[in-house]
Formats: structure tokens, C-alpha cells, sequence
């Protein structure tokens, strides 16, 4: 019998893989040219690639960061529109950036805006020490100061009035019961702040005057202008559209149609409209002699727009709760106030973080709207810097920086916010 | 005097207006109504007061006076000596106009894309998140402006057309021009028109006499409706209609006897036989735009702000409808794809015929706000001319009359009509379209 | 949930700011800043520069009041206003005094109830066209496209004006001089109109400035001029003549170089001697200092002095005086006397 058996008796060499779908080759293969359409798409696609670069690279490097006037870029590129004159953003971008705000204070709005960043950090990324939340409940009272400056018993005394709120609800309870306590909270603080607050202030102010010196809310402008407005409406339209959004979930009718009718209302007319009441309406609505200045008023009309927003985010997560967390809280004999604070609110807006981030940045890009009313926001002063005789006919440079400093504000935002909506989907299955 | 009621068993006391959960909801829901008609009452008694103070009435009279400007874009017959009431409408029908095309094109390029971007190939799966992230990230007010900004720089001026050597060039045998100030399309001509009709002529009007023609004048009537265009529009629905009956019997029948009729021809020979004969009989020929002084004649003209305006909002809608997509399709299961190739579907079939239609579902509720939001910012327009009811109603009627209350709160109110009626109708539409659960 | 503070900082703005006016004049000097609406941004009337300081021939007006009220020409709070918010600014107290290249006209003036209290600019709507487009006279424009500026009285003078000529033309409104000149250059407008100092200071940066034409006819009015609310004539007094002070001083040939000189003591002109103090009592009646002219006009000197400065030949601007020349020398600057 032949031995014609065969064992091997050591294992073969790996083998190369073919080269058709090993290393470069492979993969562009694989991705670019699978099948004859995906070949020509390719194809098309390097060449719209190519096209696109081939007229921005050039017109992106030109050697005019030092021109002084547009006619100086002209000269220095030799009279061709194919190069962009960068002298107008070297000369303009803290303009762009701080608007009118003092320059020898500019320390102040990077500060405010770098403690945001402090401020917001808890809140978002779970790992920080949670003692930093006492600065995030600080922050609130401290930005304000910052940006505007004057006495700092202002907003001492704004902040004093919740502690007062916060200490009546503490101790009004055991003593007069649930319902008294909060009526109680919500009133002193409301008496506080219109009749003693004020006065208060200017006491000690007077006896130790600390203060920032004051700017005018007209001497804002650039991104820090929509950068203000959009912080600032969405922090006082987070609490605002918790309510209506608890109000829109509410069994009472009227409670209810109130709440739907505003929030539809906002929802259902442009921002600029609002904005358009902002600059012509508001203070015809308000008591005569009140003198809002314009960026207030939009800072209050842009608010409202938001809260509708944030409504409908947030009674987004208070729907995505299990219904046996509001009969876990009633189980627990837990009153509605009790149950929404310790129990649905914890959970519901952890989940509308993304949510509540995509608004925020839908609500900075429509900042951009208020140039139409004349606000000084970057497109706003695009055109003012534009009346200027040196710089008349710049138009591609300006929009160019604009257009990118909001990609690189909001692509960034919205990739946080697409990061946490991975990790909470992981964490609810 | 006696009393012979009994007293009530439980008397009534102020406390369980709070205490009794009976009562408690009630309290609190006329306290919200109070505080609610005081704060009104309190933002009126203001308003009132206030323009007392300047001087000023509010009434809507101002809506008949002459409006005195003139508008490009006119869907309605207007000139300067119409009223702004009007002019609102002109701007109106504007602001309905864009919102329509863009919306359309927004779904197609929004669906492409999101598809696209699931795409096996690399290099268009990383072109369309770069086409997506750039549009969500930049206000839709710039990409208006740039859009505007690069058809003006980058076409060319009517006069580039001029001259025995011309720098530029109609498209399409002499059809199409592409100018920075528009696109002139050919547009569609009647030689036996049957005229306009006239809604709610007044017989006092001069211009409504018939002249020799036996035509009434341009000014007769509210607004005038192309007959022809009626016309066609009447026998393309006869035709669909009884097309539809062909394909009901042939339902009919395959339930009957399990063969199905071919009716393809029929059907489309049916649809498409009498429009071309309604065509035939009208005289339909098309009109060629040519350049005649300043300007080209004749065609349909879509001007710049129109199609800067209806790209710009369509392109950033559709970024924001391809995720929406993208999502969707991606909430399918994975193992509908396996049993529909299993099934021996071509990648194509699997998804027009499985995966689609079961995305929809997740598709449609963002796709109505998306929807929303396209209208609403249409209202934008007035950063390149666009003459909406925000350029009209909102810009210059305001400005020139000084009635900003009731300018604006009219434009309020028709957006909200507009908005609504979008919801409404894409809800309706939704409610049809949901599958059924179990 | 903190986070409400703002609204009570928003409360206790609005209980601070609700404090009742009396006379404008005496609320400008308590407040100790002029609040002064100007345009966003037009070349040569208005424009913030690099430092963010506001420039130009309006602003001038503000800072001449700020100086006559307030004694600091800087004490002006700058609003920038659009063609459509300017006037409900003004009405609503939002600002003191508008200067923003704004027309006097009779609707604005007795409707809108504002006091336009001078002209500091003779203008007039022209058209600006290119020179190979062949046109010589705006009535050859039938069936062109014309740019223009919306919110403010051109694009009813030019309705107007192609109505009375039986002429077609296709209008293409644009919010900004900035994106009308964008459109005209690159021939998206075959004509772009507004008033002719805007004209003239746009055709000014253009590459090749001499391609364009101004065409001779002038179809409307413009009398621009600072305007303030109805009813409070101390205010609309002292805004008024100020701007006379500034024009008379240029016909008396007072100017920044030599006013301190001149009101250091009465002179022999008595109408000077009276203007800067030096005679009679006029800044007593008006409310102010005896110096009130003296301040204004050593802020940018007199009328024809700003002119230069800001928008005359020496600029990029160039404008010529024309119908804003003194009387004296052929224009319709005309200013009451001071007596």
C-alpha cells in the first residue's frame, strides 16, 4: 500500500493577500470603484473635488494680510479677483469678535466666556467633580456682572432673593404645608426683588462702592453680541420651557391650552417677526416710560422664541420616561412638585441634553437675523465695516471668516451633543 | 321667618378652594386664567396709552390707500397704484411660492443625500456629511447672501449676450439663458387662448367692457384666472380619473380570475392622448426668450432672488431632511435588508420597496417641522430682494405708512395661518401613511 | 433653575428706567449722554472705524449737539438704525435725535409726527450707469433693471418717476449700499439709483471709478436733515440751532482754528459776538451755557469745515457743494440770523 497519506507538518507562511485587495490598491477598490456607477461617481466627485480647491486654494493664499485698504490689496495682488484680501479681517477681527466693547475690558468678556465653559462643564461631562455645580449655580448671577459691569450688590441682591425663596420653601414648610410654602416662595422673592432688592443695592453700594466700570449693552457687538444673546435666552428659556412643557402635560384645561397656544404661536411665526416686535412693538407693550435698550428687547423677544423650543425638548424627554417612574413617584406618596424635582426632572432632562444643545445652536445661528433690525451681530457689522472708504467692495473675506468662526462654534457643539446622545442611548438599553 | 333648608352635611370653607383636590385644580385654573387676562389687559391698556401718547390710530384703513412702489416679482396683476392690500397679496402668493419649490426640492435633495451618505463608496459618503455638516453649521441667513452673492459674481450679465462675438451664450438650441439676473425659461404660449376669467368683476369698472377682442381689460376683477390653464388642469384630471377607473377594474378583474390585464398602454395612452389634443386644440407653442435692449423678452424669467432664495433655503433644509433620512433609514433593522436580498431584491429595489416606505414612518413627524422651518424662513428673503410678505407687508408698507402694530401683527398671523395649515395638512397626510400596528 | 436671575435683573432695568421724563433737554444733561440714531453704515455719513469710534457727516451733527448739551462731544450714545427702525426708535424715546440721512418730507414730518429741524444736506435721487451702456438721460432707461436701496423714499420716487414717463423697468430691491453696488457692479442692475451723494460716494471706491456715470437728471428732492419727536420745542430748539450755529459760523468765517480766539472776547461782529456768547443772552434762553456755540463748532468747526472733512473734494468721496454751498455763494445754505 502506497503511503500516499499527507500530513503537514508545519503550518504554511501567511500569505500576502491579493494585491487587488491588500493596502492602497484594495481599498480604493473596495470604496471607490465597487461597480461601474460607483467608478463614475468617484470619478465625477475627484473632479468637483479638485475643481472647488483649485478655485479657493489660490484665492484663500494671497500675500494681503498687511493691506490697509482694499485698493492696497488690489496693488499687492496686481489688480486680480482672484486673491482675497485678508488686511480687512487682520484690521477689523477684534471688531468682528468684541464689537464696541471697551478694548481695555475685552479681559472681561474672554473671562465670562472662558468661566462658561467652567460653568457648563459639570453639567455636561458626568467625570467632574460634582462640587463644581456650586459654581454653575454662581455663574448664572456672576456672568451678567461681568458683561455689564456696575456695583456687584446687584446681582448679590438678585441672588439673595432666591436664597430667600429657597429658605422660605425650607422652613414654611413644615409650618404651613406644601401649598402655602411654595406660594410663600414664589412671593417674597417677587416682593424682594421689586421693593427691597433695589434700594438694598445702592446702600451698600454706597457704603462699599466694588464695582466693574459699566458698559452699555449698545457696545456690544460681533460674536460676542450673538454669543450673549444666545447663552443668555437659552439659560432663562430652559426654566421657562420646563414650565410650559409641564403646563402642555398638564390636566387642567386652561393651564393647558395656555401653554399649547404660546408655545404654537412662537412656534409657528419667524423669528424675525419677533424680532420685528422687538425693535418696533416691545415698548409700546410695556409701561409708559420703560426704556428697554434694543439689545435687551431682543434678548427678551429671542427668549420667548427659544422657550417654545425648549418646550417642546423637553416634554420630548419627559415622554420618553417610563410611564412606571411617575407611578413609582406616586407610590412613594411623593406630591407633584416632589416627584418632578427629585424624581421626572433628574431623569427627563438628561435626556433632552442633546436636544437642549441643538437648539442652542439653532438659536445662535438665528442670532445672525438681528442684523436686519440693525444690531451690530458680525453680519451687522460686515456691512458697517464695509461703508468704510478703505474697505468698500470687500465681500467674500468678511463672510468667509464669519461663515467659519460659526461652523467652528457650532460643528464643535454638535458634535458634543452627538457624542452624549451615544452615550445615553448605550446607558437606556 | 323659619328656614326649612337643612344645613349641608359638609359646609363649604375657603381652605378646600386649596386643600380639597376636588376643588384644588379649579383654583389654580382660574388663578392661571386671572393672572393670564390681567397680563393682557395689562400689555393693552399699555399698548393704548402708549400710542396716545405718539399720536397714533390703530386701524386698518392704511391697507386701501396706494401703495405707490412697485414690485418685480407679480404673480397677481399689481402696479404702484394698487392698494397694500395688494401688495400683501403679491407678497403673499411670493412667500407661498418659494415655500412650495423649496420644500419639493429640499425632499429630493434631502433624500439623495441622506441615502448617499450610506453609500459604500468613501469618497461620496465623506462629500455628503462634509455638504451636511457645512449647511447645519452656518446660519441659512449667510448661505442666502453667498448664494446670492456667487450667481451675481459668477454668471453672466445680460450684456454679455450683446455683440456679434459674445461672451456668453443661450443654452439648449438658443432656449435657456443664464444670466446674474435669472434664468429665462421658454415659456408656454397659446395661439387659440381662450383668454383669462375674470373673479368678481365690477361691472363699474371701465376695463371691464368687453373690447373688440371680446376680452375684458387686466384690471377687471380681484385677480384674473388663466382659462387655458384651467382648462388643462381639468382634462389631466378627467384623464387621471378614468385612469384610475381602468386600474380598479383591473384590480377587479385579478381578483376575479387571478390574471391581471395589461393596461399599461391604455393607461398612459389615456392620461397623456387628451392633454396632447387639449394641447393641439389651444395652439400650444413655446415662447423663446430673446434679448431686446436692457434686457431679454419673452419667456418665463425667474429672477436671481428667486432662485438664490429657493436653492439656498432647499440646500439647507436638505441638509437637515438627509439626516433625517439617514436616521430613519438606519432605525430599520438590519434584518429587513437580509430577508429582502434573501428574496433576491436588487440593492435598489430593497430600498424604494422595503426600506423606504417602513423609514417614512420615522421620517415624516421632523420632516413636517423641517417643512415648517423652510417657510418660516423664507422670511429671509428680504436679504436678497426677494419681494415675500416680509419685503412687502413687513418692509416697505410698513416703513412708508408708520403702522407697525398692525403690520406686524398681520404678518404674524398669516405665517401662523400658514404654519398651521402646513401641520394640518402634514398630519393628515402622516395619519394616512403610518402603518398600522399591532 | 437659577437661572431666572436674569429676569429680575430684567425687573429691577425696567423699574430703574421707569422713571418719568420731563423736558428732553433736561434728561440728556441728567443722563449726561445724547442718545443719537445714525445709519448702520453709509460711506462718508455715518461708518464705525477700526477703533469702533463712529465717523462721518451725520455723526458730526450728533457730536456738535453732545458738545453744545453736554460739554464732551464724546458723550454720544450711537444707535445704528436701518431704514426701518429708525423712526420707531425715535418715537419710542429709544433715541434723542435721529441723524440719519433721512428726507424731509410731509407725511414724515406731520403722520409720523417728527420735527425736522434743518437740512444739513441738499440731495436728490440719481442714477448711476455705465458708461458703454450708450444711456445719457435716465429717460432712455425704458426696460432696464434698477437697483435700490429699500426703506426709505427712492423706490417710491422712482415708481413715480417711470410712471410719469411711460417707461418699463424691472426694480430690484436690496437692503444694504453695500449689496446694491455688489449687484451694479457686476451687472445684475443695468442702473442703480439712490441719492446722488450716495451715488457719488459708491462710484468713488469702484476700480475704475471712470467707467461710471452720474446721469443728469435728478428726480426728486431729498432735503436731509436731523429730525426729533413732536412737542417738546426746547429740545427741537436746541438741536435746531445748533445746526444753524454750524452753518452760520462757515458764512461769518468762524471756524475751529479761530473760534476760541473769537469768543475770548466780544469782537466786532456783532451777530459772531452774539453766536459764541461774547453778546446778549441766546444760550441762556435756549437752556444752555453762553459757550454752547463755542463747544459745538471746536469739536469739527463749522458747516463747510465738516463738509470737507468727511465728504468733500479732498475725500474719496468727493462731493462737490453744489446746492450745499452758503448762500452767499450760490447754494441754499441759508441760516436764520442770531438775534
Amino acid at each position: 500500500m502506497a503511503d500516499l497519506h499527507f500530513v503537514r507538518k508545519a503550518m504554511i507562511e501567511e500569505q500576502e493577500p491579493p494585491a487587488a485587495t491588500a493596502g492602497v490598491a484594495g481599498w480604493v477598490r473596495e470604496n471607490l470603484f465597487s461597480s461601474p456607477l460607483n467608478a463614475i461617481l468617484s470619478i465625477l466627485s475627484l473632479g468637483f473635488v479638485f475643481y472647488v480647491l483649485s478655485a479657493l486654494l489660490p484665492w484663500v493664499f494671497s500675500p494681503t494680510w498687511s493691506a490697509t485698504s482694499l485698493g492696497e490689496c488690489r496693488e499687492l495682488t496686481g489688480g486680480g479677483h482672484g486673491k482675497a484680501c485678508w488686511g480687512v479681517i487682520r484690521e477689523r477681527w477684534l471688531q468682528l469678535m468684541f464689537g464696541f466693547y471697551p478694548k481695555e475690558l475685552y479681559w472681561r468678556v474672554v473671562l465670562d466666556f472662558a468661566l462658561l465653559i467652567v460653568a457648563v462643564a459639570p453639567v455636561l461631562f458626568t467625570k467632574l467633580p460634582r462640587k463644581m455645580l456650586y459654581f454653575s449655580a454662581v455663574y448664572p448671577f456672576l456672568m451678567p456682572w461681568l458683561l455689564w459691569g456696575g456695583s456687584i450688590w446687584n446681582p448679590i441682591a438678585v441672588a439673595a432673593g432666591f436664597v430667600l425663596g429657597f429658605f422660605a420653601h425650607k422652613y414654611a414648610r413644615p409650618a404651613f404645608g406644601g401649598l402655602a410654602a411654595v406660594i410663600l416662595a414664589f412671593l417674597l422673592p417677587i416682593i424682594w426683588w421689586f421693593f427691597l432688592a433695589g434700594p438694598l443695592a445702592n446702600g451698600l453700594a454706597s457704603v462699599l462702592p466694588l464695582a466693574l466700570e459699566t458698559v452699555e449693552s449698545r457696545n456690544f457687538g460681533g460674536f460676542m453680541l450673538s454669543i450673549t444673546i444666545g447663552v443668555v435666552a437659552i439659560a432663562i428659556s430652559l426654566p421657562i420651557g420646563i414650565l410650559l412643557a409641564l403646563g402642555r402635560q398638564s390636566d387642567l384645561f386652561i393651564v393647558r391650552s395656555l401653554s399649547v397656544g404660546f408655545i404654537e404661536f412662537i412656534r409657528g411665526v419667524p423669528l424675525i417677526t419677533l424680532l420685528f416686535v422687538a425693535s418696533t412693538l416691545l415698548n409700546i407693550f410695556m409701561p409708559p416710560g420703560t426704556d428697554f435698550d434694543i439689545i435687551l428687547r431682543v434678548i427678551i423677544m429671542v427668549t420667548l422664541f427659544a422657550s417654545a423650543y425648549m418646550a417642546e425638548v423637553v416634554r420630548g424627554g419627559l415622554a420618553a420616561l417610563p410611564k412606571g417612574q411617575y407611578e413609582a413617584a406616586d407610590a412613594l406618596g411623593l406630591d407633584f412638585w416632589m416627584a418632578q424635582r427629585l424624581i421626572i426632572m433628574p431623569q427627563a432632562l438628561k435626556i433632552s441634553i442633546p436636544g437642549i444643545v441643538s437648539t442652542f445652536i439653532g438659536v445662535f445661528k438665528d442670532t445672525t437675523l438681528v442684523s436686519i433690525i440693525g444690531l451690530l451681530d458680525p453680519i451687522g457689522l460686515s456691512n458697517s465695516i464695509r461703508a468704510d472708504q478703505a474697505w468698500n467692495g470687500v465681500v467674500w473675506e468678511l463672510y468667509g471668516f464669519i461663515a467659519l468662526m460659526f461652523f467652528v462654534f457650532c460643528f464643535s457643539m454638535s458634535r458634543y451633543s452627538m457624542f452624549l446622545e451615544r452615550k445615553l442611548q448605550t446607558g437606556h438599553r | 321667618m323659619t328656614s326649612l333648608t337643612d344645613p349641608p352635611k359638609e359646609s363649604f370653607r375657603l381652605g378646600m378652594l386649596i386643600y380639597d383636590t376636588r376643588y384644588r385644580s379649579l383654583t389654580i385654573q382660574i388663578v392661571a386664567l386671572i393672572g393670564f387676562m390681567i397680563f393682557a389687559a395689562w400689555l393693552i391698556n399699555n399698548t393704548l396709552y402708549n400710542l396716545a401718547e405718539q399720536g397714533k390710530t390703530i386701524g386698518f384703513g392704511f391697507l386701501s390707500d396706494t401703495a405707490g412702489y412697485d414690485i418685480n416679482q407679480r404673480l397677481l396683476d399689481y402696479n404702484s397704484q394698487s392698494s397694500h392690500w395688494r401688495a400683501a397679496f403679491v407678497g403673499l402668493l411670493n412667500t407661498l411660492l418659494v415655500a412650495f419649490l423649496g420644500c419639493i426640492t429640499a425632499t429630493i435633495i434631502g433624500v439623495f443625500v441622506g441615502i448617499l451618505r450610506l453609500s459604500n463608496n468613501w469618497l461620496i459618503a465623506r462629500l455628503m456629511t462634509v455638504y451636511v455638516e457645512m449647511f447645519r453649521n452656518v446660519p441659512v441667513l449667510l448661505w442666502i447672501v453667498f448664494t446670492m452673492a456667487i450667481m451675481i459674481e459668477t454668471l453672466p450679465a445680460p450684456r454679455a449676450f450683446k455683440g456679434d462675438d459674445p461672451q456668453a451664450s443661450m443654452v439648449l438650441f438658443d432656449s435657456v439663458a443664464f444670466t446674474n439676473r435669472g434664468v429665462y425659461i421658454p415659456e408656454p404660449l397659446f395661439s387659440r387662448g381662450l383668454g383669462d376669467m375674470p373673479i368678481l368683476p365690477d361691472a363699474a369698472n371701465p376695463d371691464c367692457q368687453l373690447n373688440e377682442a371680446g376680452e375684458v381689460g387686466d384690471s377687471c376683477g380681484i385677480f384674473q384666472i388663466n382659462i387655458d390653464l384651467l382648462f388643462l388642469v381639468l382634462v389631466l384630471g378627467a384623464s387621471l380619473f378614468v385612469s384610475g377607473r381602468i386600474r380598479k377594474r383591473a384590480d377587479r378583474i385579478q381578483n376575479e380570475t387571478g390574471d391581471r390585464p395589461n393596461t399599461m398602454y391604455l393607461r398612459l395612452g389615456v392620461v397623456i392622448l387628451p392633454f396632447v389634443a387639449a394641447l393641439i386644440a389651444l395652439g400650444f407653442h413655446l415662447g423663446y426668450p430673446e434679448l431686446k435692449g436692457f434686457n431679454f423678452k419673452g419667456g418665463t424669467y425667474l429672477r436671481n432672488s428667486l432662485i438664490a432664495l429657493w436653492l439656498a433655503l432647499s440646500l439647507y433644509t436638505a441638509a437637515f431632511i438627509a439626516e433625517i433620512v439617514r436616521a430613519g433609514i438606519l432605525a430599520i433593522s438590519k434584518g429587513q435588508t437580509e430577508a429582502a436580498s434573501a428574496l433576491g431584491l436588487r440593492p435598489n429595489r430593497i430600498m424604494s420597496l422595503v426600506i423606504l416606505p417602513q423609514a417614512l414612518r420615522v421620517i415624516i413627524p421632523p420632516l413636517i417641522s423641517n417643512y415648517l422651518n423652510l417657510t418660516k424662513n423664507s422670511s429671509l428673503a428680504i436679504a436678497v430682494g426677494y419681494m415675500d410678505i416680509t419685503g412687502t407687508l413687513g418692509g416697505i408698507t410698513m416703513n412708508q405708512t408708520g403702522k407697525e402694530l398692525e403690520c406686524v401683527l398681520m404678518l404674524m398671523l398669516v405665517y401662523l395661518v400658514i404654519s398651521l395649515s402646513i401641520s394640518a395638512v402634514m398630519n393628515w397626510y402622516n395619519e394616512r401613511v403610518k402603518l398600522v400596528e399591532r | 433653575m437659577n437661572k431666572t436671575v436674569f429676569v429680575g435683573v430684567l425687573a429691577l432695568a425696567g423699574m430703574s428706567a421707569s422713571v418719568a421724563a420731563a423736558g428732553l433737554l433736561d434728561e440728556v444733561k441728567t443722563r449726561g449722554k445724547l442718545n443719537c440714531g445714525v445709519a448702520t453704515g453709509v460711506p462718508g455719513f455715518a461708518a464705525p472705524d477700526a477703533n469702533g469710534e463712529w465717523q462721518g457727516f451725520d455723526v458730526a451733527v450728533c457730536r456738535a449737539v453732545a458738545a453744545a448739551v453736554l460739554d464732551d462731544p464724546t458723550a454720544v450714545e450711537f444707535v445704528p438704525t436701518t431704514g426701518k427702525t429708525r423712526f420707531t426708535a425715535l418715537a419710542s424715546g429709544e433715541i434723542d435725535m435721529l441723524a440719519r440721512n433721512t428726507t424731509w418730507t410731509f407725511s414724515r414730518d406731520v403722520d409720523l409726527k417728527f420735527d425736522f429741524v434743518g437740512v444739513n444736506y441738499y440731495d436728490g435721487q440719481g442714477f448711476l450707469v455705465r458708461k458703454d451702456l450708450g444711456v445719457s438721460s435716465a429717460k432712455e432707461l425704458d426696460g432696464a433693471t434698477v437697483c435700490i436701496q429699500t426703506g426709505t423714499t427712492t423706490e417710491l420716487n422712482l415708481a413715480d418717476f417711470f410712471r410719469i414717463n411711460n417707461m418699463e423697468y424691472e426694480p430690484v430691491p436690496i437692503e444694504t449700499n453695500a449689496e446694491g453696488q455688489q449687484q451694479y457692479l457686476a451687472g445684475a442692475c443695468d442702473s442703480y439709483t439712490t441719492d446722488a451723494s450716495g451715488l457719488a460716494a459708491t462710484r468713488a471706491t469702484f476700480e475704475d471709478a471712470a467707467e461710471h456715470v452720474i446721469l443728469p437728471e435728478i428726480i426728486s428732492k431729498e432735503p436731509l436733515g436731523p429730525l426729533v419727536r413732536h412737542g417738546d420745542n426746547e429740545w427741537a430748539d436746541v438741536v435746531r440751532w445748533t445746526l444753524n450755529a454750524l452753518i452760520a459760523a462757515e458764512e461769518l468765517g468762524v471756524t475751529s482754528a479761530n473760534v476760541t480766539e473769537l469768543a475770548s472776547a466780544a469782537g466786532n461782529n456783532p451777530e459772531i459776538n452774539r453766536m459764541l456768547g461774547t453778546e446778549g443772552t441766546l444760550g441762556e434762553m435756549l437752556g444752555l451755557p453762553a459757550d454752547w456755540a463755542v463747544k459745538a463748532l471746536s469739536v469739527n468747526g463749522n458747516y463747510g469745515e465738516i463738509f470737507e472733512k468727511n465728504i468733500g473734494e479732498t475725500t474719496p468721496i468727493g462731493l462737490a457743494r453744489g446746492l450745499n454751498a452758503q448762500w452767499t455763494s450760490g447754494g441754499l445754505l441759508y441760516a436764520p440770523p442770531f438775534r
